[in-house]
C-alpha cells in the first residue's frame, strides 16, 4: 500500500540517481518528495522541508555531518535518528550494500518507512547495475574500434584481405588464450613501435 | 600457510599509515592475513559497514567504540580497541583573518597552546558580537574533545562563546577560504593543506596541548574478535611491525609517496612530509620544528590504554554526551582491550607495558617504565595547563572540571 502524507527527502549529488529515485517514489504515491544535490544549506533545507524521512547515499562526505545536526534537536524540529530496526538486520544490510542510509523522524510506523528504505534500495541496485552495463558497452565499443585498427594494419603491411587480416588475429588469440581487443591492442602498439617515427 | 580473509575500513588521512603500510609492504601478508583495504568517505560508513560485517576491522577515531558501546550514535555494533593507530598527529588551524586578530593580542608563531590561547581568547572578547565558528570532523573524535579542553582551559566557553560544527575534512580547507568557517582542529594533512594553500594558520598542535595523546585506534567488531582470535593476534602483530617501518626517518620519503597515492589520501605527498618529520609548516614562511608531533610507535603508541578511554569518556559527560554512572564508566574501561595487545604482540619481543592504565599527564620528561620485553619508555606527556588524569578518580575528575 502507498502510504501518502510523508515528506521524504532524497540528498544525493548524483544526479541521474536521484532523479531515478525521485521517481520510484512518486510511483509509490509520494508527493512530498524534495531532492537535493549540493549540501551547501543543509541545516536550513532541513528546517524548510521539515522532512519524515531522509534517504542519502552513502559516498556522501556529509553523512557524520547530517548525524551531528540531528543529535542537536535545535538544529531541527523533531528527533531524527537512523532507521535502524533491529528485528530486520537483513534489511540494514541490504541498505548498506546498496550504498544507501535512510534516516527517520520518531514515532513512524516501521512499515511505513520500510516500504521507502525498500525501494531505494532497489532503485540504487538498478542503478549500480546501469551503470556497469554502460560500462561494459563502453569497453565493447572501446575493443571493436581497436580491432578494425590493428586488421587495417595488417591488411596494410601484409597485404592481407579484411576477412584473412581478422581470421589471423582470431587464430593468435585463440593460441595465446586471450582476447581479441587484446591481441588488437598488442599489435598497434608494436606497429606504433616499429614504424619509423614513432607511434602511428 | 592459510590466510586469515580481514577486510579493514579506513579514512583517507595521515594516521591510517600503520594499516596502509602493513597491507603495502607486506606485513600482513608475512603474518598470514590477506587485509583488503576499502577507503571510506565518512565514519558513520565505517561504523555502519562494520555493524553489518563488511569490515572487520577499522580506523577509528578513538572515542568512537567508546560512543558506539555507550549506545550514543546509530547502528551501534559491539566494538573493541585492542590496538592504538598512534599518538598525535591533528592540529588547530585559524583563518588568516582571524589569525591576524590573534597576532594583535600577542600570538606567536611558536605553536605554543598556552600564549596562543590566551591571544585567541584575547580577539574573542575584543569583538564579542561575532561567535567565530569552528569545526571538527565528528562529535565524538579526539579533535573535538581537545579542542574544547584547550578553550576552556583558556577561559574560552566552547558552547557560548564560539561555535562548533561538524565538517568533512575536504570541506574544510574550502570553507575557511570563503569566511564559512574561521578554525579547525583535523588530522593531518588538513591542516598543511590549509598552509599549503595560503588559506590558513597554524596556532597550535596536539603536541602543544596534550602531549603523547591518543588519536586513532583500532576498531574490531567484538563479536568477530571473539570467534577469531587467531586471525586478530596475527593482524596486531601485522600492524605492530608496520609501525617500526613507519617510524623509520629513513623510510619517511616512501611513506609520504605512498599516502600521496590515489588509493590511500589522495593528496601531494608534499602535504604529508611536514607530520612525518615534524617540521611543521605553521604559515607561507614558518617552519616550526615538533619532535613529536606524530608518533606511530614510540612512547607505546600502539597500546589501548584504558586511562585514554577513560579520559575520553569524562569529556563525553562534561559536553553533556552521556550521564555519568558506574556502570557507562565500566562500558569505556572496557572498550579498550590492552589484555589482547599483549598477548598478540608477546610472540614479537615488543616492548608491553605492565599497568593497563597511566596517569595521563603525569610525566613531564621521559621515563623508562615497567615493561616485559624490550625497553619502554614513556612520556613526556603534560597538558598544557599541567591537569593531570588519575584514572582511578574519575568521579573527582569529572566533578572538578563541572566547577
Amino acid at each position: 500500500m502507498p502510504s501518502p502524507g510523508l515528506a521524504v527527502l532524497v540528498i544525493d549529488e548524483n544526479r541521474v540517481r536521484a532523479s531515478i529515485i525521485e521517481q520510484g517514489l512518486h510511483e509509490a504515491g509520494h508527493e512530498r518528495v524534495t531532492v537535493i544535490h549540493d549540501v551547501n544549506g543543509l541545516v536550513r533545507r532541513i528546517a524548510e522541508h521539515n522532512p519524515d524521512v531522509i534517504v542519502i547515499d552513502l559516498e556522501n562526505p556529509n553523512r557524520d555531518r547530517l548525524e551531528a545536526m540531528f543529535q542537536l534537536s535545535r538544529a531541527v524540529k523533531r528527533p531524527i535518528a537512523m532507521f535502524v530496526d533491529r528485528t530486520d538486520l537483513a534489511s540494514i544490510e541490504a541498505a548498506v550494500d546498496a550504498g544507501v542510509s535512510a534516516y527517520v523522524v520518531d514515532g513512524l510506523k516501521r512499515e511505513r518507512v520500510k516500504a521507502i528504505l525498500d525501494m531505494a534500495v532497489t532503485r540504487f541496485n538498478a542503478y549500480a547495475r546501469l551503470t556497469r552495463e554502460l560500462e561494459e558497452a563502453r569497453g565493447e565499443l572501446e575493443g571493436r574500434k581497436l580491432i578494425d585498427r590493428a586488421k587495417s594494419i595488417l591488411m596494410r603491411s601484409r597485404n592481407l584481405s579484411e576477412e584473412e587480416a581478422y581470421r589471423l588475429m582470431r587464430k593468435a588469440a585463440m593460441n595465446q588464450n586471450r582476447k581479441l581487443a587484446e591481441i588488437a591492442e598488442s599489435l598497434i602498439t608494436a606497429a606504433g613501435l616499429l614504424e619509423p617515427g614513432g607511434a602511428p | 600457510m592459510s590466510a586469515h580473509e580481514i577486510a579493514a575500513g579506513f579514512m583517507p588521512l595521515l594516521d591510517s599509515a600503520i594499516l596502509v603500510v602493513a597491507k603495502a609492504k607486506g606485513f600482513a601478508e608475512d603474518e598470514g592475513v590477506a587485509l583488503k583495504l576499502a577507503r571510506e568517505s565518512s565514519w558513520a560508513n565505517i561504523r555502519d559497514r562494520l555493524a553489518v560485517g563488511h569490515f572487520q576491522v577499522a580506523h577509528m577515531l578513538a572515542p568512537m567504540p567508546i560512543a558506539g558501546n555507550l549506545g550514543l550514535t546509530p547502528l551501534p555494533s559491539r566494538t573493541i580497541a585492542p590496538m592504538a593507530l598512534g599518538l598525535g598527529g591533528n592540529a588547530v588551524t585559524m583563518s588568516n583573518a582571524l589569525w591576524a586578530r590573534m597576532l594583535d593580542h600577542g600570538a606567536r608563531e611558536t605553536l605554543d597552546a598556552a600564549a596562543n590561547g590566551a591571544a585567541l581568547a584575547a580577539a574573542i572578547r575584543a569583538v564579542p558580537e561575532g561567535r567565530p565558528r569552528f569545526a571538527v570532523v565528528h562529535p565524538y573524535s579526539g579533535h573535538n574533545y581537545e579542542l574544547r579542553y584547550w578553550l576552556a582551559a583558556c577561559g574560552v566557553d566552547p558552547e557560548r562563546d564560539i561555535e562548533i560544527i561538524i565538517l568533512p575534512p575536504p570541506l574544510m580547507t574550502e570553507a575557511l577560504a570563503n569566511g564559512a568557517l574561521d578554525g579547525y582542529c583535523v588530522g593531518e594533512p588538513w591542516n598543511t593543506a590549509a598552509v599549503m594553500q595560503g588559506l590558513g594558520h597554524i596556532a597550535t598542535v596536539r603536541a602543544s596541548i596534550w602531549r603523547s595523546s591518543p588519536e586513532k585506534v583500532l576498531g574490531v567488531e567484538e563479536r568477530w574478535a571473539g570467534d577469531n582470535p587467531e586471525a586478530l593476534a596475527a593482524l596486531l602483530r601485522a600492524l605492530y611491525r608496520a609501525a617500526i617501518w613507519c617510524a623509520d626517518p629513513a623510510n619517511r620519503e616512501a611513506l609520504s609517496a605512498l599516502m600521496a597515492e590515489p588509493a590511500h589520501v589522495g593528496l601531494p605527498a608534499e602535504w604529508m612530509a611536514p607530520a612525518l618529520s615534524g617540521d611543521i609548516r605553521v604559515s607561507s614562511v614558518d617552519i616550526v620544528r615538533v619532535e613529536d608531533f606524530f608518533m606511530p610507535l614510540a612512547r607505546g603508541a600502539t597500546f589501548p590504554w584504558k586511562s585514554h578511554a577513560l579520559w575520553f569518556y569524562t569529556q563525553m559527560v562534561r559536553w553533556g554526551q552521556v550521564a555519568h554512572s558506574p556502570g557507562n564508566e565500566a562500558i569505556a574501561r572496557e572498550t579498550y582491550r590492552p589484555d589482547l595487545y599483549r598477548s598478540a604482540l608477546k610472540p614479537l619481543g615488543a616492548a608491553l607495558p605492565a599497568a593497563n592504565s597511566k596517569i595521563e599527564g603525569a610525566l613531564t620528561a621521559p621515563t623508562p617504565v615497567g615493561a616485559s620485553g624490550a625497553t619502554l619508555t614513556l612520556g613526556p606527556d603534560g597538558f598544557f595547563d599541567g591537569g593531570l588524569f588519575d584514572p582511578d578518580k574519575v568521579d573527582e575528575y569529572i566533578r572538578s572540571e563541572r566547577s
